[in-house]
């Protein structure tokens, strides 16, 4: 992990005053946004991003001999730019433009349906999103390979000594959130990748829900793909990253066939652009893609050790409040987790909670967060999961465990 | 009762309450009434799909009128479906499949639920008229 430390000191309220929507009510409440694991709030210096491309700049890229295309790609290129240099990206070549992590993982997936042969094995953790289980079940079908599930203990953590039995010559592909979207885990996925190139299998990191805590080397870490959304990182919806190895990304053939993704189209032949285009088809995402620099800017603004240390202390915080309610039961344990407290209160639904405390003008998220063999684990339907942000206070998570004594004094 | 008349019963119980919380507490008290579904017919084909929290709805017919049994595992829904089984059980299947659903909205109850569970909402009341449909038809 890269440390840029910033000493000025962090003051919460400052920065919240960078959002504009935290200053709103909900339900006649103020608003205590606690769902930050689903997407996180937007500074006005993206929303600004965003209003001046499309006031001052807007053309399309690449393609334009005119100067606002001109603008407009040097902008879209620069945002490129500081995403490789904030990962620490060898070659802006291998930052590839995409609508998320979803679509991230679905050109890996598609990729490797010419590379796998059947009885080929893929390892999946326990721990995944939907997003990280379902394309590779789909690739499975298509193409024989086996899918194995590295379990996971009752803490939420990954049982390394079962990964290594699973590991063999046959593994050709293991995929593994950063961290854990519906316990907040922090994988140690150093080991995990470092096993995995040792018998030759690629590893995918889905780091989604990573991006938003920590600033990854991805040089250091040696993943041969990595996956973010923007939306998660106080960037826009609608766009993030896929990084591969260049050697990856030339093997693999193009996901979808369009503009820009070509470089010479007759009807007996095409031939595909160079990277990172021939992975972007169409038209691009050109106002988010430059709002997501321009979130990156102001996350590395803040600092991301200052970021966790805030974070950290508001997760040991709440963790020590909200376990003073009885009967509350935490999901997902380990030592090693994120701002992410998963909950259930014992004999109360999970949406029952989450329906009263919405009312008291809090959102928190409840369900099974798009994790549901997670769920089954734990033999649950769901949790209350709260996830916290750098710009959450000590006084919100005051106010939401009030919510909950509340919630669990009208529901029981 | 008639259903309309039911209907315009609720919608005054619910004009006395001045705040969303007293409408929940009074919520999640009907949903201690619900009439309960034999555990035995807690099965996946009576399960209602849409909704985040399970809801078991049994249907029966007995002179002439259609009977509900329910159960849900989140309280507050058990109360949104004790207030649907007040309204359409034990009623004939031709008043259930022409009643209308206007008193959910006068009594401000969509307004206060997610999406999900206003979806949720939606397919109950359609699976209760499904089940007066099919009844219905064995009687035509
Ligand atoms: C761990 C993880 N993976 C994947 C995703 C999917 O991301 P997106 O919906 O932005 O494609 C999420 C988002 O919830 C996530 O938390």
């Amino acid at each position: 992990m890269n440390t840029d430390s910033k000493s000025i000191a962090f003051d919460v309220e400052k920065i919240r005053k960078d959002f504009p929507i935290l200053s709103r009510k909900v339900n006649g409440y103020p608003l205590v946004y606690l769902d930050n694991a689903a997407t996180s709030q937007k500074p006005q210096v993206v929303i600004d991003a965003l209003v001046d491309y499309y006031s001052n700049y807007n053309a399309n890229i690449h393609r334009g001999v005119h100067s606002l295309s001109q603008e407009a790609t040097d902008a879209y290129e620069q945002a490129r730019e500081k995403i490789r240099s904030h990962f620490n990206i060898k070659k802006s070549r291998e930052v590839i433009f995409t609508s998320g992590t979803t679509h991230a993982i679905n050109i890996v997936a598609s990729g490797f349906r010419s590379i796998l042969q059947k009885g080929d094995e893929l390892i999946v953790s326990a721990l995944e999103h939907h997003s990280n289980i379902v394309p590779w079940q789909m690739l499975c079908e298509e193409t024989g390979a086996v899918l194995k599930v590295l379990p996971m203990n009752d803490e939420g953590e990954l049982e390394l000594v079962e990964y290594i039995n699973l590991l063999s010559n046959k593994t050709k592909l293991v995929f593994v959130n950063h961290i854990s979207n519906a316990l907040g885990t922090i994988n140690p996925i150093e080991e995990i990748i470092e096993k995995a190139h040792k018998v030759g299998a690629a590893v995918l990191i889905d780091g989604a829900q990573a991006c938003a805590h920590i600033k990854p080397d991805l040089q250091a870490l040696n993943a041969d793909f990595y996956t973010c959304s923007a939306h998660k990182m106080c960037g826009p919806t609608g766009v993030g990253i896929l990084y591969g190895k260049e050697a990856w990304l030339v093997k693999l053939p193009p996901y979808q066939g369009g503009g820009e993704m070509i470089k010479e189209v007759t009807f007996e032949k095409t031939t595909y652009a160079e990277l990172p285009h021939k992975f972007e088809a169409g038209t691009p995402n050109i106002a988010d893609g430059i709002a997501f620099g321009a979130a990156i800017d102001y996350l590395n603004g803040i600092g991301f050790d200052a970021i966790a240390n805030h974070e950290n202390q508001l997760l040991a915080y709440a963790t020590e409040k909200l376990l003073e309610i009885e009967g509350l039961k935490i999901y997902g344990t380990s030592a090693q987790k994120t701002s992410v407290i998963s909950f259930n209160i014992e004999g109360i639904h999970p949406y029952d909670i989450g329906t009263i405390v919405d009312k008291l003008g809090i959102a928190v998220r409840t369900g099974h967060h798009c994790a549901q063999p997670i769920m089954d684990f734990y033999k649950i339907p769901g949790t209350v999961r709260a996830s916290f942000a750098f710009y959450n206070t000590f006084h919100e998570i005051d106010v939401l465990v009030e919510a909950i004594k509340k919630a669990k004094q009208m529901l029981t | 009762m008639k259903i309309k008349d039911i209907q315009e019963e609720i919608i005054d119980e619910f004009a006395f309450f001045d705040d969303w919380m007293q409408r929940y507490e009074h919520m999640i008290s009907l949903g201690k009434s619900l009439p309960l579904i034999d555990q035995a017919n807690k099965k996946e084909e009576y399960l209602i799909k849409g909704c985040q929290s399970k809801v078991w709805v049994y249907p029966e017919f007995k002179d002439g009128k259609v009977l509900f049994t329910a159960d849900s595992d989140a309280i507050i829904t058990k109360g949104i479906v004790a207030l649907l089984l007040r309204v359409f059980s034990n009623q004939t299947p031709e008043d259930i499949l022409k009643a209308d659903t206007d008193f959910i909205d006068e009594i401000g109850l969509k307004e206060h639920l997610s999406p999900t569970r206003a979806n949720g909402l939606v397919s109950m009341i359609k699976q209760l008229k499904m089940y007066a449909l099919a009844y219905q038809s064995q009687l035509n």
